[in-house]
């Protein structure tokens, strides 16, 4: 609660207990640029968790409807053959449902190739069979086995199946890029409580003269909380402004691939994005309220 | 006000005593002052009795209170009530003199604007007036003497304790300040100053009814008489 408070307090100010910290020092500076530098990283780390992540959603969905059965055979033939195929996927572990296209659907899957007024009927076109799998999948190459044996003109298309390593790497990428956001903002702590220290120790002095004329280790504490968490948060506000950017600098064409063109903020990706200055400012403030309250009960 | 009972202090844990058995009573409005040989332990003394130092043994009361129960919080409030010059006055040399002089209004959390009137009344009760602008290292000798007085007593200290508050000055600015600390007294406040100048204890002791303390061989002595 008192944290929220010192928080709020930071936000309002106190101008004149911040003067009471020498203003200038190199630590001030290294906490600038160490903010700053760790919020651009962070911009692309996010970037990419957020691209690789929408990239294992869609790519995930796909497998989920995944395959599909054609059935090329003579016109007479078809329809036995259909029936067949279709009871041989009933019998197949791992499959949910399959299904027959009806001829309106197959004809909307061919009209961008040959018009909406395709004849699918009368035209030797194989009958498509959509599969969904269950959650642990079916075994293709068992199935191939029994189709082949009992639908000849059936084929199994399972060309989806290869993403399924894809997405578990999508998945990957996503992991890291948060666990390389997570490293980034320990760094962050890390270094903003060694130039805390660096700046607790060069200002000893500073601190033995508030002690005598009366101040509270809070007091003295928070001149340099104060001056740590405004100095993180204007350094990330740079780094992630810069970070953004260069992220919206990337080159936009569809032919660059799924996955850079997908590197962009898009949507609540963006709300992620506006989180890492308060973020810094948060972990600025909770690594020099800790260094600075260690150092004054070592001090004392 | 302030009490000692029965301290013991030594700077190394379990090491030679700098003084031991030593008992002091600083009742309100008294003037104490506090001689003895460099190195005698006059400074570790003061620093005992504004808490900056607990003692190896024995008990040391501020204001009633325990020094041993307070925590560092406890002795910060209670500094407030105590107006200190430090030996070597220390400032903070990025403020400027007014700023120094103000700051036990600033850690306390005051509204220094507010306290203008009575700021530019002390620093003119100083004699700085002029200098109010200047930073801490522009200053001569005396008029740090003069600065680290006028910031103990911001805060209207029920004590004020000096350490060589005249260490560095010439006789007639020691004078002066000496004449300040005797107003303070008059003002009903209980001063406490140490000094190994023994000719300003005489010359003080024809304006201010004292007692005169002296510290060596490892105690604490009232030695009046033969001053
Ligand atoms: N922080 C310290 N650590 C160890 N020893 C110290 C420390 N401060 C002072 N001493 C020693 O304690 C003794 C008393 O020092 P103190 O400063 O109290 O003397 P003093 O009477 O004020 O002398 P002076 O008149 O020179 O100011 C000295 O021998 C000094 O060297
Ligand atoms: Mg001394």
């Amino acid at each position: 609660m008192t944290r929220l408070a010192d928080l709020l307090a930071l936000v309002t100010g106190d101008r004149q207990a911040d003067r009471v910290v020498p203003p200038t020092g190199i630590s001030a500076w290294l906490t600038l640029f160490t903010a700053g530098a760790m919020a651009f990283l962070t911009v692309f780390a996010l970037a990419l968790s957020l691209a690789a992540g929408r990239l294992a959603d869609r790519w995930g969905e796909e497998l989920a409807r995944s395959a599909t059965l054609r059935i090329s055979a003579p016109q007479d033939q078809m329809e036995a053959q259909t029936r067949a195929a279709l009871k041989v996927l009933e019998e197949t572990p791992g499959i949910a449902t399959a299904r027959a296209l009806s001829p309106a659907e197959q004809r909307a899957l061919l009209a961008p190739w040959f018009g909406p007024d395709l004849p699918v009927e009368t035209l030797p076109i194989p009958q498509l069979i959509e599969i969904v799998e269950t959650d642990e999948g079916f075994d293709p190459a068992g199935l191939r086995l029994r189709l082949q044996a009992e639908v000849p003109g059936a084929l199994l298309d399972d060309h989806t199946r290869w993403r399924r390593p894809l997405v578990r790497a999508a998945d990957s990428l996503r992991l890291l890029g948060w666990i390389s956001i997570g490293l980034i903002g320990a760094a962050t702590a890390a270094m903003i409580t060694l130039a805390a220290n660096a700046s607790l120790a060069a200002n000893a002095q500073v601190i033995a003269v508030l002690r005598l004329v009366g101040a509270t280790d809070h007091y003295i504490a928070s001149a340099f909380v104060r001056r740590f968490t405004l100095r993180a948060l204007g350094g990330a506000l740079l780094g992630t402004v810069l970070g953004l950017g260069a992220v919206a600098l990337l080159p936009d064409t569809s032919d660059a691939g799924d996955f850079l063109t997908g590197l962009g903020f898009h949507g609540a990706g963006w709300l992620w994005a506006v989180l890492i200055p308060p973020l810094a400012a948060l972990v600025a403030f909770a690594a020099t309220r800790y260094a600075a309250l260690r150092t004054l009960r070592e001090l004392a | 006000m302030i009490e000692l009972d029965n301290v013991a202090y030594s700077y190394d844990f379990g090491g030679r005593e700098l003084f031991s058995d030593v008992s002091l009573k600083l009742s309100p409005g008294s003037f104490h002052f506090l001689t003895g040989p460099s190195g005698a332990g006059k400074t570790t003394f003061l620093k005992l009795c504004y808490g900056a130092l607990r003692p190896s043994s024995g008990a040391v009361r501020l204001f009633g209170e325990d020094l041993g129960e307070m925590g560092r919080d406890g002795v910060a409030l209670s500094r407030r009530r105590i107006g200190v010059v430090h030996q070597d006055c220390q400032f903070l040399d990025h403020l400027t003199v007014r700023e120094n002089v103000a700051l036990p209004l600033m850690v306390a959390g005051e509204d220094v604007t507010a306290e203008q009137a009575n700021l530019a009344e002390l620093l003119s009760w100083v004699g700085l007036s002029e200098r109010a602008d200047a930073l801490p290292p522009e200053l001569s000798g005396g008029e740090r003497q003069r600065a680290a007085l006028a910031r103990a007593v911001i805060m209207s200290p029920d004590v004020v304790l000096a350490d060589e508050p005249t260490g560095n000055i010439d006789w007639e600015m020691a004078q002066r300040l000496m004449r300040l600390l005797v107003e303070l007294n008059r003002m009903g406040k209980t001063i406490m100053i140490a000094t190994h100048d023994l000719g300003l204890v005489r010359a003080a002791k024809s304006q201010v009814q004292a007692r005169i303390l002296r510290i060596g061989g490892g105690r604490l002595q009232l030695a009046g008489a033969d001053l």
